[in-house]
């Protein structure tokens, strides 16, 4: 008890580089946007006169805000559980190898390193209407690709774009949290007669829970706001709509439209979605979660 | 308008350029702000360094700041910094954003009056200068880069289908025929394709048809200007006739911006939609055939005689906030930049329209336009006629996301999710809520 009372100020003075770094740059920029959603500006901030809640009743009411809602949580469930689905299998598959495995993991963790932006643009190649490589192949086998004019091929692209990108981050996860479960209890599991299914079902999987949790929560986050370049490169959030997410929606009325009121509105409204959606992960999803 | 990659050479040629330019020791700076990437952005170094070298009291620095969009953000938050340029390019549809920030702009004419320096309004060419005047002609900023929708046809492809590469189709029902002759003859798969989508195939059809749209003409007459594009017969018959085209053949949507450019270059499409300013790409981006211009279509059921067609590209603002040596120096500058040497030299390289009739004239002496055939059309379309309310251009805030709100309606009809009518009327339902909201911000 005496040490805590003699050295009160040391705990705060240890962290104050991380709390200074944290108000700049994220207390005061979300507070000024607070204030900014409250208020009707012209771009160059000449004037601006308070709105009350009206920026909030407006982004609302608009159908391409719900539009962009419902794109957003079709796109962020899809990407994040086929991330994490796909990673899984790999790591688990590339868990079992033996030889060359380093090559494997390797070429595995590649795509993490390739830029959002980049990414996407070599998608958007690939699948090109007219020049894409993968375009003539679906049209051999008579699907008729064309991401320009149809929303759902555009929703497929972006989401497999985005899930290719962070596949790799889950990867390097997962295979560190397989290659920590004890040999031992595979060896105990598989003297008792369970097959490979069972054993991963049974105890592979609870044991790597901790993992899945954190990775659920790391991959909402990506899905959420991470994606942009890609979404942005690839299809620029159409065609007509059908890929803008709430981040990109945000960008196109505030960076491109100049409407700073509405797209404030809309980043306050984002965060508290993000804080409910990682609160809701936190209170149900890590119940089931088993630590060891 | 051309994106990608040049952008990160240009930016890389700037600065080393702009290193190099060793100013003499008194000499004001000015700042200068665009987003004219690759060549482009080194055109814009070699016309600086031209003006630098010409006289000893003012260096103009050019700096690249990525795409339009993110140089009309940049250079508001600097704005709002107090650290503005004197100078920035600003793109067609940002010029009721930059209009309407009064406290923020120093007209162009009033600059040139303040400082002195000789400057005759008609020299430039009203289809051009009266997109940037007020209604009453006071030029509010220097047009620079402008461009107009032509058509480049693929000649090898026209003569495959037996059509004479010679006499393109001029009218939208020609284009048709045209389109479809190529397609039945199965010369390609596309009789034509657009870029830029609002731009060409509305902005510019209700122009050159002479139709409003929008009230308070086109917004120049203010504010409370609101979209009437979906009140007119032909314009609604125009998207219901893309649809019909698309699901045919003759018309191949190919997305926003360039998009659509590779199908031409692929020999895809035989027509291709462009800017005039796409001329240089198009040349080298098609060696494998020949290739035509013809001016941008127009219907003779609607009208008698084709309006002129409106500009895009952009023009240069100046800045409040900076000293009145700087302000001689810019008034300079832009002295220069209007000069018909500088000018034409620009038109040429760039495929953008002269600004002033000497350099026109200029152009034409120089026997520019017979070399290189196709170049004259954008231009002749240009000054065909006097630019009436319809075709003086557009003049409306929040037009950026106008635009995209436009395209993501013309995108839902072209796929069969809404009739040409529906489309028309969600676009203009939602571009006048922007406008509405615009009209609240400025006020």
């Amino acid at each position: 008890m005496s040490t805590f009372q003699r050295h009160r100020l040391a705990p705060w003075m240890l962290m104050a580089p991380q709390l200074v770094i944290v108000l700049v740059f994220f207390f005061w920029p979300a507070v000024t946007a607070l204030r900014q959603s409250f208020y009707v500006q012209d771009a160059f901030g000449l004037g601006e006169t308070f709105a009350g809640l009206s920026n909030f009743t407006r982004v609302l009411a608009s159908r391409s805000y719900h539009e962009a809602l419902l794109n957003t949580a079709l796109f962020s469930v899809s990407v994040a559980f086929g991330a994490m689905a796909i990673a899984l299998l790999l790591a688990t598959m590339a868990d079992r190898v033996l030889k060359a495995s380093r090559v494997y993991r390797t070429l595995l963790i590649w795509p993490y390193a390739v830029a959002p932006a980049a990414a996407g643009v070599l998608w958007m190649f690939m699948f090109d209407p007219t020049l894409g490589v993968l375009t003539r192949a679906l049209s051999a086998l008579s699907i008729h690709w064309d991401f320009r004019l149809n929303g759902h091929q555009a929703m497929v692209l972006v989401i497999v774009a985005a899930i290719w990108q962070q596949m790799s981050y889950n990867f390097v996860f997962f295979l560190a949290g397989l290659q920590g479960i004890p040999a031992s209890l595979m060896e105990a599991a598989a003297i008792d007669g369970a097959g490979p299914w069972r054993r991963f079902w049974t105890i592979t999987f609870p044991l790597l829970s901790p993992t899945s949790f954190f990775l659920l929560v790391m991959n909402t986050i990506y899905a959420f706001f991470d994606t942009f370049g890609t979404i942005d490169t690839t299809t620029g959030g159409g065609p007509g709509g059908a890929t803008r997410t709430l981040v990109y929606k945000l960008y196109q009325d505030g960076i491109i439209g100049l409407d700073l009121g509405g797209s404030a509105a809309q980043s306050v409204l984002l965060m508290l979605m993000v804080g409910l959606l990682t609160l809701v992960q936190f209170r149900y999803v890590e119940r089931r979660v088993q630590y060891h | 308008m051309v994106k990608g990659f040049k952008g990160i050479v240009g930016m890389a040629a700037i600065s080393s350029l702009a290193l190099s330019a060793t100013p003499a020791l008194a000499a004001t700076e000015v700042i200068w702000w665009h987003a004219m990437e690759g060549s482009l952005g080194e055109k814009v170094n070699e016309i600086a360094e031209g003006f630098n070298q010409s006289q000893s009291d003012y260096v103009v620095k050019p700096v690249y700041k990525g795409t339009y969009s993110e140089n009309l953000t940049s250079t508001i938050a600097a704005f709002r910094a107090g650290q503005a340029p004197a100078i920035t390019q600003v793109y067609e549809v940002g010029t009721a954003t930059m209009m309407n920030a009064r406290g923020a702009i120093y007209p162009v004419y009033e600059l040139m009056a303040d400082t002195g320096q000789p400057f005759d309004p008609t020299a430039y060419l009203p289809a051009i200068t009266g997109y940037y005047s007020t209604t009453d002609g006071h030029m509010l900023s220097l047009p620079f880069n402008s461009s107009t929708p032509v058509v480049y046809y693929n000649r090898d492809l026209f003569k495959k289908a037996g059509l004479d590469p010679d006499a393109p189709p001029t009218t939208w029902e020609a284009v048709a025929e045209a389109g479809k002759t190529i397609v039945d003859s199965g010369a390609a798969s596309c009789g034509f394709t657009t870029t830029w989508p609002s731009w060409i195939q509305l902005e510019n059809f209700a122009a050159r048809q002479d139709i409003p749209f929008a009230s308070e003409q086109n917004g120049f007459g203010g504010t409370t200007a609101r979209l009437t594009f979906n009140q007119s017969d032909a314009v609604v018959a125009h998207v219901q006739d893309l649809i019909n085209w698309q699901k045919s053949g003759v018309f191949s949507y190919g997305g926003r911006q360039d998009q659509a450019s590779p199908r031409f270059f692929s020999g895809d499409c035989a027509m291709l939609m462009a800017s005039s300013a796409s001329y240089a790409s198009v040349r080298d981006n098609t060696e494998g055939f020949e290739f035509g211009v013809a001016p941008l279509p127009w219907d003779p059921k609607v009208i008698d005689q084709p309006k002129n067609s409106i500009i895009g590209g952009a023009s240069l603002w100046v800045l409040k906030g900076q000293s009145d040596d700087v302000y001689k120096g810019v008034a300079q500058f832009f002295g220069y930049l209007s000069s018909a040497k500088v000018q034409a030299d620009w038109h040429q390289f760039t495929g953008y329209l002269p600004i002033t009739d000497k350099a026109y004239a200029l152009t034409r002496e120089q026997r520019f336009y017979e070399e290189n055939p196709g170049t004259e059309i954008a231009l002749k379309q240009m000054t065909s006629t006097e630019p009436s309310d319809n075709s003086r251009g557009l003049r409306l805030g929040n037009m950026p996301q106008i635009r995209d709100v436009i395209e993501e309606e013309l995108e839902r009809a072209l796929n069969g999710d809404k009739s040409a009518q529906q489309a028309l009327d969600d676009a203009a339902d939602r571009g006048n809520a922007l406008l509405e909201q615009f009209e609240r911000s400025v006020r």
